[in-house]
């Protein structure tokens, strides 16, 4: 049996999180990855912003910093350039990392920087109940729309890739192994990795849309989940409504802060 | 302007007088965004910075170069950022949180004319109440402003230091002529530098409590990564760091984030008398805008009118009690600025009524000519 409580801070316990969330199952499968790769608690930071996956820095035992509402990216560039010897880990949710944080997320993908980002996408702002995120699918209710989501959604994995990302993998907490290889796989790569993961919201989302409780969310998840290596054959219309699950990129390439360690190198020698 | 010192003779502006400041103070990590007239100082230190092994950042705006700053300052590092007031706008959000995660850092604005993009290439101190009150809540500020650039430079080692000894975000409210002009200094060498640096703990990690009650109310301060671990929100919170509901302890914050300002005010404030001994008008002004009343209160001498300044270097907290000491003496207040009468207010609200306060301003992006604050001066000693 796995021994959670060594990373957990179980004096702050009952979590925040409502029955059936899948948050919890990100958590686990965060802090066995931690062990799996035998960091030291005292060497890993983990910044988030605001929202419900967010209030996970307060539950774990390591170096913790919640910020600000789309801000966390930004402490934890911070955090990274003057202390590069951290790991540094950024728990944010979908609202929090693309709509008010987009363009840290963006830049910080772009840098390419060694952070290792666990984006917890839920589809709804759950924590100020239920209103519509940038990744609510189209025609979903939502508190602020009863009539359904107007708007394209933002493929979250696909937008790191394109800004530059080293890693990107995404998962669903109906395989909790799997999420927690990835995890590993993503704080090992030296460079700007994410790790989207796919949690249902049985109370603020579900409800409204009649998904069930939140067992049968995740459920669900497993039903539409779709192997990567499988969605490179289908099309676009086999893919309507799944969730295409793996690894789409892990390509090291030139990570800012090593980059910028080079500048100050060449300052050394001339010394 | 220009107070002899060991070091040799530079011919340098207020903004390469701030950057040379913040490093001589051991900043080693800057994080910005181009923005006028503010933009040289963050050209200087991404020059500079790799040189003393620190680290040069430009952000992709505002909120992310205050956010990088308040991050870095975490693991123990001395941080700064530099703008100009809408930028400096955008930062009201993370301000906050340094105010009250106590996180010390230095957020430079080289002021110019505004609402909004305003006069970007022109004077103003249009911002002294967004420093003040920028930011959402009930909260403590420090703000300095120079009117030289060697003050400048000393006024930056200064708002590091109080920063660090107070834990607390502090304020630098240049404008655009004192960050723009070049003037002859000596800079101090370093051993002619005092520096502070924050209180660290020295007891075990187990009875840490990074956000103690203290009788300075100031609580020690550990790096992230040295063992330490400990939570950081800018939820309300108790001693221990973590977030609380609990009324008692919400006031025993908010009552400490105040004290630790308003205890220490006789440290954190510090204004300049020039000619005020017998002065029966008081003029108060700060930053650049000084200069011209300090030639307006030598040709006011010349007509042999007793006419003095006070000059505020630290704007916030505000010298209430230095200015309610001196009403009576002096038999009015004029107060300058390149604003509608921002810091005016508070003066009449020091004075209580004891004494009148008249006004000398301007807000079209023209300096405040001497002579027009002359004419002020010669109307009201004829009252």
């Amino acid at each position: 049996m796995f021994n959670y409580d060594q990373y957990l801070r179980i004096t702050k316990f009952p979590l925040i999180w409502c029955p059936g969330c899948g948050d919890g199952i990100v958590l686990k499968s965060l802090v066995r990855a931690i062990d799996k790769l035998g960091i030291e608690k005292d060497s890993v930071c983990m910044v988030s912003g605001i929202g419900c996956a967010s209030r996970l820095t307060g539950y774990v035992d390591f170096n913790t910093l919640h910020t600000t509402h789309g801000r966390a990216m930004t402490f934890a560039t911070g955090v990274k350039m003057a202390k590069p010897d951290l790991h540094v880990i950024v728990i944010t949710g979908d609202g929090d990392a693309t709509a008010i944080g987009g363009n840290h997320y963006i830049h910080a993908a772009r840098r390419n920087i060694d952070l290792t980002v666990i984006l917890f996408n839920n589809h709804i702002y759950g924590m100020t109940g239920g209103q519509v995120s940038p990744t609510t699918p189209k025609g979903m209710l939502a508190s602020t729309a009863p009539y359904g989501s107007m708007d394209h959604t933002f493929n979250i994995s696909g937008l790191a890739q394109a800004a530059g990302a080293s890693f990107v993998a995404r998962a669903s907490v109906h395989n909790g192994v799997q999420l927690e290889n990835y995890i590993a796989k993503a704080i090992q790569n030296k460079g700007f990795s994410l790790v989207e993961a796919m949690s249902p919201c049985p109370t603020a989302y579900g409800r409204r849309n009649r998904l069930g409780a939140g067992v049968d969310m995740i459920e669900e998840l497993k039903r539409d989940a779709v192997p990567y290596s499988k969605a490179k054959k289908m099309t676009p219309e086999e893919l309507e409504g799944k969730v295409v699950t793996g690894i789409f990129i892990n390509e090291e390439h030139p990570e800012c802060r090593s980059e910028y360690q080079k500048i100050i190198d060449r300052f050394q020698k001339e010394k | 302007m220009s107070e002899k010192s060991n070091g040799k003779a530079r011919v340098i502006t207020g903004n390469e007088a701030c950057a040379e400041g913040a490093l001589a103070a051991g900043m080693r990590f800057f994080a910005g965004y181009p923005i006028t007239p503010s933009s040289e100082i963050a050209e200087v230190l991404s020059a500079k910075l790799p040189k003393y092994g620190g680290v040069f950042l430009q952000m992709e705006d505002e909120l992310g170069s205050i956010g990088a700053i308040i991050g870095a300052s975490l693991t123990g590092a001395k941080t700064m950022t530099a703008t100009s007031g809408p930028g400096f706008s955008l930062m009201q959000e993370n301000l906050g949180y340094a105010v009250m995660t106590e996180v010390p850092c230095v957020i430079v604005n080289v002021m110019r004319g505004g609402p909004s993009t305003g006069l970007p290439t022109l004077p103003s101190q249009g911002d002294v109440m967004q420093a003040r009150w920028g930011t959402h809540g009930d909260h403590q500020i420090i703000a300095l402003a120079p009117f030289s650039v060697r003050e400048t430079f000393d006024l930056t080692v200064r708002a590091f230091n109080l920063a660090e000894k107070y834990r607390t975000p502090v304020i630098l409210l240049m404008d655009e002529i004192i960050g723009h002009v070049n003037e002859k200094v000596y800079l101090p060498s370093e051993d002619e530098i005092n520096i502070f640096d924050r209180i660290r703990p020295t007891g075990s990690a187990e009875e840490y409590l990074p956000y103690e009650h203290t009788k300075s109310r100031v609580p020690a301060m550990a790096d992230f990564g040295s063992g330490y671990r400990y939570h950081v929100t800018g939820l309300a919170h108790d001693e221990t760091g973590f977030p609380t509901n609990k009324s008692t302890e919400i006031n025993k914050l908010m009552d400490r984030l105040d004290q630790k300002i308003t205890m220490h005010r006789e440290d954190i404030i510090d204004v300049d008398e020039y000619m005020l001994e017998d002065a029966e008008i008081g003029i108060l002004s700060y930053g650049s805008t000084a200069r011209s009343v300090r030639h307006a209160v030598r040709l006011a001498r010349e007509d042999g009118l007793k006419v003095g300044l006070m000059r505020l270097k630290t704007i916030w907290p505000f010298a209430d009690e230095e200015i309610k000491k001196l009403s009576g003496k002096v038999k009015l207040w004029i107060v300058v600025e390149m604003n509608r009468g921002q810091i005016a207010h508070e003066v009449e609200w020091a004075v209580a009524g004891k004494i009148p306060v008249f006004k000398v301003n301007r807000v079209d992006g023209d300096p405040i000519n001497p002579l027009q604050i002359l004419e002020k001066i010669k109307e009201l000693a004829n009252v």
